[in-house]
């Protein structure tokens, strides 16, 4: 495939439930370069976490279903690999931190045994080595007194500690992405910052490419290269951050940054806010899936579904309606979502 | 009302939650310190914020304020009455008048009751109106927090969390408060919907002319929120100031590092900016740090720090600190 080290196309996820069939990634496709960070934004349910586990084959089947798509990886289709080849990769090559940090760690198992387990499975080192090495990205994370507290349970350490511990293990194996879900949400903000500052760090030491799942816009903004703007299911904005923070196309993108207070006080004085509420994912798509909640709203939103169009370089959108003059694009422009 | 348009007065307010050990005889061992010395006033008709990180006793001195639980030494008066001395039928009368919106609308509603039994409860305990006058007052109370009125007869499940929150609005709206504790009342909504939920919670106060005490640890929904703003850290006040003042030229160490810890939503501010990176945890409450509880932390301890609790003082009008280097 081509030159980027994630490519992933097309992708489509769903769960078949009791209730109904949630749509819950509806042909996502994205790319991800060497050494760069990607910021996935979006509220809760808008499949930014669905879209990583399906990569990595790690949503519950069933009720879960990748129904379509693929993902270059190394050269490899990463949903066409069987057990074996994904265990080579998860955790190996591909690193990943989660947002509650008490339920991904074992808490019978001592922190230094959950770090150097991966590196024992993957890169066969011995029980020396990996505990030696263990230390080491214990303390290359900011953990005092790293050579004591390896022995320790997870109850013993602290929220941010326990994140740090995370990181450690997700890179115990020199990934080539690390893969970041909301890892800064449980946490304080001092602690966020820093969460934050280690994985800055460390991404600058180890060149690894990080993709940053959040619904913060502020940590986004400070420290992803690239964003996708996510909502149901949907890709709906791509940009470079810069762009993205100062020039948002999207009708919900421009109305996530109104919706949110600054702490440098320039905002206006009466917070936008987006009426209604996210979409019910059991509906088949087929309109515009922000059509019932958007200002801009013409007759055209509501019988097709826009794709992404570009609209200055690597920014795109996917909208019928140039926000900046409020005006219909050329249908034309842009293509049909199915 | 009382004097200077003061409406709560809070005065070395302390909270103290035994540890009970023991199997037969249970016998305390040691006290989290939860809420240690604290003492302000709220005004009438302003939003005071009170901001810390989990931990610091923000919901406690909430829920002490309002004698939901008691606390350990300190006086809590609001509207004139003292409320700690306060019991029974006393307290019961002055309850419709301080009322609390919770941070979880999961929670905090009953699942098993309607929307219209949630919101008439209030009305049930403290006023006589018959059936058919809360039924009406039920459906104003829901048309007010922009609710359709039909939807009393709907459980919570059947709603978003923003609704939900509406409805936790609605019901401490029922009784008509002077004072509301708003206890993170949007932290466990998505983005979109925290605005509305905080917008409709001004056009509230500027109809019905409401005190809010504003509990949070989003400080820029804080800024944006309240006219004052409190700093809170591991059960003792920081500072407090007006909110332009306190975000614009913070005093304590904590608050700037506090500030400077919140990312803002800008690529080209976020570059330039400079953070100060606390190093480690808060402390345990259970055995918080001699002297000022901040200074195994603070980037600018020096010795005194460690051994005087510095006073709670006034440095200009309004403008109040809790630090030795100010």
């Amino acid at each position: 495939m081509a030159d980027h080290l994630l490519e992933v196309n097309d992708l489509k996820t769903r769960f078949y439930t009791a209730e109904g069939v949630v749509h819950a990634l509806n042909g996502v496709s994205f790319y991800l370069d060497e050494g760069e960070t990607l910021g996935i934004v979006g509220e809760s349910g808008c499949g930014k976490s669905v879209t990583m586990l399906s990569l990595l084959s790690l949503i519950p089947k069933p009720p879960g279903k990748v129904e379509k798509g693929e993902a270059w990886f190394a050269g490899k289709d990463l949903l066409k690999m069987n057990d074996q080849e994904l265990r080579g990769v998860r955790g190996a090559q591909i690193g990943m931190i989660f947002q509650d940090p008490m339920t991904s760690l074992n808490p019978v198992m001592r922190i230094g045994d959950q770090i150097t387990e991966p590196m024992i499975e993957h890169l066969g080192m011995n029980r020396e080595q990996a505990r030696e090495r263990a230390i080491e990205l214990l303390d290359m994370v900011g953990i005092p007194e790293a050579d004591e507290r390896v022995g320790d349970y997870p109850h013993q350490f602290s929220g941010g500690m326990r994140q740090r511990a995370m990181i450690a293990m997700a890179l115990s194996c020199n990934p080539r992405i690390l893969i970041a879900d909301e890892p800064t949400t449980a946490l304080d903000v001092t602690i966020q910052a820093q969460i934050v500052d280690v994985v800055r760090r460390l991404q600058e030491k180890l060149g690894m490419a990080v993709v940053w799942i959040t619904h913060d816009l502020g940590v986004v903004a400070g420290i992803a290269d690239r964003v996708n703007v996510m909502y149901a299911g949907y890709i709906v904005e791509e940009a470079q951050v810069t762009d993205l923070y100062a020039d948002p196309q999207m009708p919900y993108t421009l109305g996530l940054l109104g919706s949110l207070p600054r702490l440098d006080g320039k905002h206006a004085k009466r917070l936008a806010n987006i009426h209604g509420a996210p979409p019910d994912l059991f509906l088949e798509p087929e309109e515009c899936p922000f059509s019932p909640r958007c200002d801009y709203v013409r007759d055209v939103c509501r019988d097709l579904n826009p794709g992404l169009r570009s609209v200055n370089g690597s920014h795109r959108v996917a909208c019928w309606i140039d926000v900046k003059n409020n005006q219909l694009i050329d249908p034309e422009e842009a293509p049909v979502r199915e | 009302m009382s004097e200077n348009g003061v409406i709560l007065k809070v005065r070395d307010l302390t909270k103290h939650f035994p540890i009970m050990r023991g199997v037969l005889i249970k016998r305390p061992v040691g006290y989290v310190r939860a809420v240690d010395g604290i003492s302000f006033d709220v005004y009438e008709g302003e939003t005071l914020g009170l901001v810390g990180e989990s931990g610091s006793g923000k919901s406690t001195t909430g829920r002490v304020i309002l004698q939901l639980y008691r606390p350990t030494s300190g006086t809590v008066e609001f509207e004139g009455r003292q409320l700690d001395e306060l019991k029974g039928r006393d307290l019961q009368a002055m309850r419709p008048k301080m009322q609390m919106i919770f941070q979880d609308p999961y929670a905090s509603l009953n699942p098993r009751m309607t929307v219209g039994d949630l919101i008439g409860e209030p009305l049930l305990i403290h006023t006589n109106m018959s059936h058919k006058e809360r039924a009406w007052r039920v459906g104003e109370l829901l048309k007010t927090v922009g609710l359709n009125p039909v939807f009393a007869q709907r459980y919570p499940h059947e709603f978003s969390g923003g609704q939900r929150q509406r409805i936790g609005v609605a019901r401490a709206l029922a009784v008509n408060p002077d004072f509301i504790i708003c206890d993170e009342p949007i932290s466990a909504l998505d983005v979109s919907v925290q605005a509305q939920v905080v917008n409709l919670l001004e056009d509230l106060q500027d109809k019905l002319g409401l005190t809010y005490l504003f509990i949070a640890h989003d400080l820029s929904m804080v800024r944006h929120i309240a006219n004052r703003v409190a700093v809170m850290y591991l059960g003792k006040l920081m500072e407090l100031a007006d909110q332009e003042e306190i975000y614009t030229s913070p005093l304590h160490p904590y608050t700037q590092a506090l500030l400077s810890a919140v990312p803002i939503p800008d690529p080209k501010v976020e570059m330039t900016r400079k953070r100060i990176i606390l190093e480690g945890d808060v402390p345990s409450p259970v055995n918080p740090p001699s002297g000022c509880v901040f200074h195994n932390r603070c980037p600018l301890a020096v010795e005194v720090c460690k051994n005087v609790v510095p006073e709670w003082k006034q440095v200009s009008r309004g403008h109040w600190v809790h630090c030795h280097l100010v």
